[in-house]
């Protein structure tokens, strides 16, 4: 199996790994970086997941392969909280209880984030389609929606 | 054993009933949920399955040298060896040794996707790589998915040592069936299928698996099986001493029954854990899961008689169901004896009769999901009822209200012998009605329908049994007492240590989406006076634990506050003896108030629970003789109310006792062209009686029922006559996504249980219980149709309205 030399950035640190061609992102950045809050659900694209940020838009890693990232700015959901303080996006998960078994939390939480960095404004019905890309199967949907608006709230009075 | 004593439950809580945010969280919000995949040890193999392509066929020759040629690969166990290595797995019968189920297909194989060998490798991708290079040469045999196709003299023989596909077959009569069908004014008939849907949970299941010659101790890290008293048959599985095998429990990505005890994942990594003598992970895949996961929910056909007198008075019941169990049958008829549970719904009714055919086909086997079949009688019932109600001319609510089983008649005894604890159905049906606005929505369909738009509104009333008693188990042994009366279990033990700092452990499985850690923290912040976010909360493997049963039959947070008040009042009974020996008081004097012991009429003189336990850790020897070193009790909750079934089988006693109650009503739009469901208004108010966090039971009503909006409208595992499967992704499985799900009204009344610790019953089946029957009977308003076959996906919608027209 041939391996290809990459080098990204995750989460603000650069790194440098030789990779198999078939090595999933979401593999490599589980496996071999250590980042296992990456999540995979059905490695066909389909739940979302395994969903990360490459440049501060959401890809699918289970379906992307490592090497096609060489290059890039990748953000994980362990980014969100480095330190003792969570992000306000997932305090008002907590806060709302969007959450139960937590699985799709970690693709969630990024994907709401993008659509925040969208659009700061986001009304109900557009956080509803935006998360429509990710499936949660404990949830059905309602407090993810109400964490999203409520965070994008609190993200708007900290921008200031 | 007897009736359990009626409950004064305390006035004032501190903390039960605040949706408190969950104590779960933190941990899954920073991706730290140490899930099974997140699990790694050095020196692990990885394991892949291969699976069969056929769905029914004879195993001629396995042919793996190709596949043990690949670099990487350690060890392959194939159909041909299994039974070298491991027993059969564990079956609730009845009869297992006539459909005896291996963790590989043995001889023949019996569904598309059952395992034919097993490889193990450095890595996950190279144990692929070789698994499709094993050659398998088959007979094929004649394929049989259709439950009244393998009812016929000349059908295929999924087990031919059964010499039939029928392992169950009895019919019921509770109550006086046929003297209520004779003085009957009308009878309704109609022929219902529920199709089969399942949890499909989006973490799969998975297993680490690491084999102790030296110790012979099999230590499985799992994200599934709760059953921890019923391990015992996975060690005979296994073929290692009951006390050599120990489970560590991990958080699971969501369950919803697909692992309540799903032993085969775990018995694959157990078996080439010893074959190979290295750790070992098998993590399924999404197909695996779906088509090879044993746990595919309901898939019945009904032949069912509503009868009634002309006012509309519900007189009884009588259905003829067929089951289709698939290959093997993993939990007998287990699901039947939920139905049974509550059978006659909210409604007095004086008899059942239920005759019961389950069978087997060339499908994956049933296993639990979400209301474990009771979901499947409630929609049946309400399908019947909503009939009753057209034929009458009668109001859909009314036809219901009047039928209600009135609070003064609790406890009420349904005649197939369960009880049900409490309740106040119309006092549910009012609220839902003012906060779903009905009139305002029956005027307002008035307007749209004459804009030409197909409005519809259903409503629903169903019963959630909660608390299962193992001995419902027992009702379907031909003997007149299988087994005595069993308990199913939980337990817990407290710590109050130097510092006063507690800490809970549980013994069943980890977190899977309910709120374990949560629910603990509140009952013992309550019974200890501290605060649920210091209430450290921790997991015992099965080897090191005591008798636990885990989330199933929405019976854990009831079962589990039990066991904790339990262990809170030995704890409170010896710092008693501290506190008094401390105060120098008399024992009968103190009173327990705001974590402490004060002298009763002298509150400055107290002892705090941080105080007594640090004396309690310390100073023994300052203390009483009989006090021991230590702070800590366990308590073992059994079930606190549960009888055997009788002889004949006319009275299948109590074994689900506290049951809940709810009432949705569902506005739609439907589009008559494309079959597209639209919804404009769900409103569901539930009474799960005390609310222990109202925000936690709000998320599970919410997904729940979302999930019954799955099985009604999209989720079907379907196979074609030939046994392929046609859904063997999430491209074909459609779980609903944000756009399809609405938003709910959701509302608690609260009856509480006698019988239980605060008065809480289950609700964490909720939702999927009732969801399908509101649904249903708001696109029949919608059309002008009749709903008959779940799910009713676009496609049989448009085909309804064309049959119609």
């Amino acid at each position: 199996m041939s391996t290809h030399d990459i080098t990204v950035t995750i989460n603000g640190a650069a790194t440098s790994a030789s990779v198999e061609s078939r090595r999933s992102l979401a593999d490599f950045l589980r496996h071999d970086v250590g980042l296992v809050g990456t999540h995979i659900g059905c490695e066909q694209g389909a739940c979302g997941a395994c969903t990360v940020l490459i440049g501060g838009r959401s890809v699918r890693s289970c379906i992307m392969f490592a090497v096609q990232a060489d290059g890039a700015e990748i953000q994980t959901v362990e980014s969100l909280a480095p330190g003792a303080e969570m992000h306000p996006l997932q305090e008002a998960f907590r806060r709302h209880q969007g959450l139960q078994c937590g699985f799709c939390t970690p693709g969630m939480l990024l994907r709401s984030l993008e659509l925040i960095n969208d659009n700061p404004n986001l009304t109900a019905e557009e956080a509803r389609e935006g998360i429509s890309s990710n499936m949660c199967r404990c949830t059905g949907y309602q407090y993810i929606v109400d964490a999203v608006l409520d965070a994008a709230a609190e993200m708007r009075a900290e921008e200031g | 054993m007897t009736v359990p004593e009626v409950r004064q439950h305390p006035e004032h809580l501190e903390w039960v009933g605040k949706s408190i945010p969950r104590v779960e969280d933190p941990k899954f919000l920073r991706g730290r949920g140490n899930y099974i995949d997140d699990y790694e040890v050095p020196n692990m193999l990885e394991v892949a399955v291969a699976r069969s392509t056929m769905a029914h066929a004879k195993i001629l020759s396995i042919d793996t040298s190709a596949a043990e040629a690949v670099p990487g690969v350690v060890a392959i166990v194939t159909s041909e060896n299994v039974t070298d290595h491991v027993n059969p797995m564990p079956d609730f019968g009845p009869s297992p040794d006539k459909h005896t189920w291996y963790c590989l297909a043995v001889d023949k194989v019996r569904y598309m996707g059952e395992g034919v060998a097993v490889v193990a490798a450095t890595s996950r991708a190279i144990a692929e790589d070789a698994a499709e290079l094993i050659e398998v040469e088959y007979e094929p045999l004649e394929p049989l998915t259709d439950m009244l196709a393998a009812l016929t003299d000349d059908a295929p023989l999924i087990h031919e040592a059964l010499e039939s596909n029928v392992p169950f077959h009895r019919k019921f009569a509770f109550g006086d069936v046929d003297g209520d069908f004779a003085a009957a004014d009308v009878i309704v008939r109609d022929t219902l299928w529920w199709g089969r849907s399942g949890g499909q949970p989006l973490e799969t299941v998975g297993a680490v698996a690491d084999y102790d010659s030296a110790t012979g101790m099999m230590t499985i890290h799992v994200n599934s099986m709760s059953f921890t008293h019923f391990l015992f048959l996975l060690a005979n599985t296994l073929r290692v001493p009951s006390n050599k095998l120990d489970l560590q429990p991990h958080p699971s990505g969501g369950s919803f029954g697909a692992k309540f005890f799903e032993v085969k994942t775990a018995t694959i990594a157990a078996m080439m854990a010893r074959v190979t003598g290295r750790p070992v992970k098998f993590m399924q895949d999404r197909l695996d899961n779906i088509a090879n996961g044993d746990h595919h929910g309901s898939d019945r056909y009904y032949e069912v008689e509503l009868a009634a007198k002309s006012d509309g008075t519900l007189l009884s019941t009588r259905y003829k169901v067929v089951d289709n169990y698939g290959a093997y049958i993993q939990f007998g008829v287990g699901q039947h004896g939920n139905s049974l549970a509550q059978a006659v719904g909210p409604y007095r009714m004086s008899s059942i009769g239920y005759d019961l055919t389950a069978v087997l086909t060339n499908k994956c086997q049933q296993g639990a999901y979400r209301g474990f079949g009771s979901e499947v009688g409630n929609w049946i019932l309400e399908r019947m009822v909503d009939l009753m109600a057209a034929e009458l001319d009668m109001d859909p609510f009314e036809i219901r209200r009047m039928n209600f089983i009135q609070p003064d008649q609790f406890p009420y005894f349904i005649p197939t012998g369960n009880v049900y604890d409490s309740g106040d159905y119309e006092a549910v049906l009012k609220k839902t009605m003012e906060l779903s606005d009905y009139k305002g929505w029956r005027k307002r369909q008035a307007e749209m329908r004459a804009e030409g738009r197909h409005i519809g509104i259903g409503v629903c009333t169903c019963q959630e049994r909660s608390v299962f008693s193992a001995t419902e188990f027992w009702f379907w042994f031909d003997e007149p007492v299988a087994a005595p009366v069993t308990s199913a279990p939980e337990s817990v033990t407290l710590k109050v240590d130097a510092m006063g700092a507690v800490t809970a452990t549980l013994y069943s499985n980890a977190s899977w989406g309910n709120s374990p850690e949560t629910m603990v923290a509140q009952f013992a912040a309550e019974e200890l006076g501290v605060k649920p976010e210091d209430v450290s909360v921790v997991y015992a493997g099965s080897n090191q634990g005591m008798p636990a049963t885990g989330p199933g039959g929405s019976r854990f947070t009831i079962m589990v506050g039990g066991a904790v008040e339990g262990a809170a009042q030995s704890i409170r009974a010896k710092a008693a003896k501290i506190a008094a020996h401390l105060l120098e008081a008399n024992e009968d004097d103190l009173v327990w108030e705001d974590g402490g012991f004060a002298v009763r009429g002298s509150p400055d003189q107290r002892k705090e629970l941080a105080e007594i336990a640090l004396a309690a850790h310390m100073f023994k020897h300052s203390l009483p003789e009989e006090i021991e070193t230590g702070l800590e009790a366990s308590h073992v909750q059994d079930h606190p109310y549960t009888t055997m079934p009788n002889p004949e089988r006319t009275n299948l006693g109590v074994f689900y006792p506290f049951v809940g109650h709810a009432s949705h009503v569902v506005v739609v739009e439907v589009d008559p062209e494309t079959g597209r469901v639209e919804f404009l208004d769900y409103t569901a108010v539930h009474d799960c009686g005390t609310v222990v966090n109202p925000r936690s039971v709000g998320g599970q009503v919410i997904g729940g029922t979302v999930q019954g909006l799955g099985s009604t409208l999209f989720e079907e595992f379907l196979y074609d006559e030939d046994g392929v499967l046609r859904t063997p992704s999430f491209a074909e499985y459609l779980i609903p996504s944000a756009l399809d799900s609405p938003t709910l009204r959701v509302g608690h009344n609260e009856t509480p249980s006698p019988y239980t610790p605060y008065g809480v019953k289950g609700g964490g089946e909720a939702g999927r219980m009732m969801a399908p029957s509101a649904i249903c009977a708001a696109i029949d308003d919608a059309l002008g149709i009749r709903i008959r076959r779940l799910p009713a996906t676009p496609e049989r919608i448009v085909e309804m309205v064309d049959a119609k027209d």
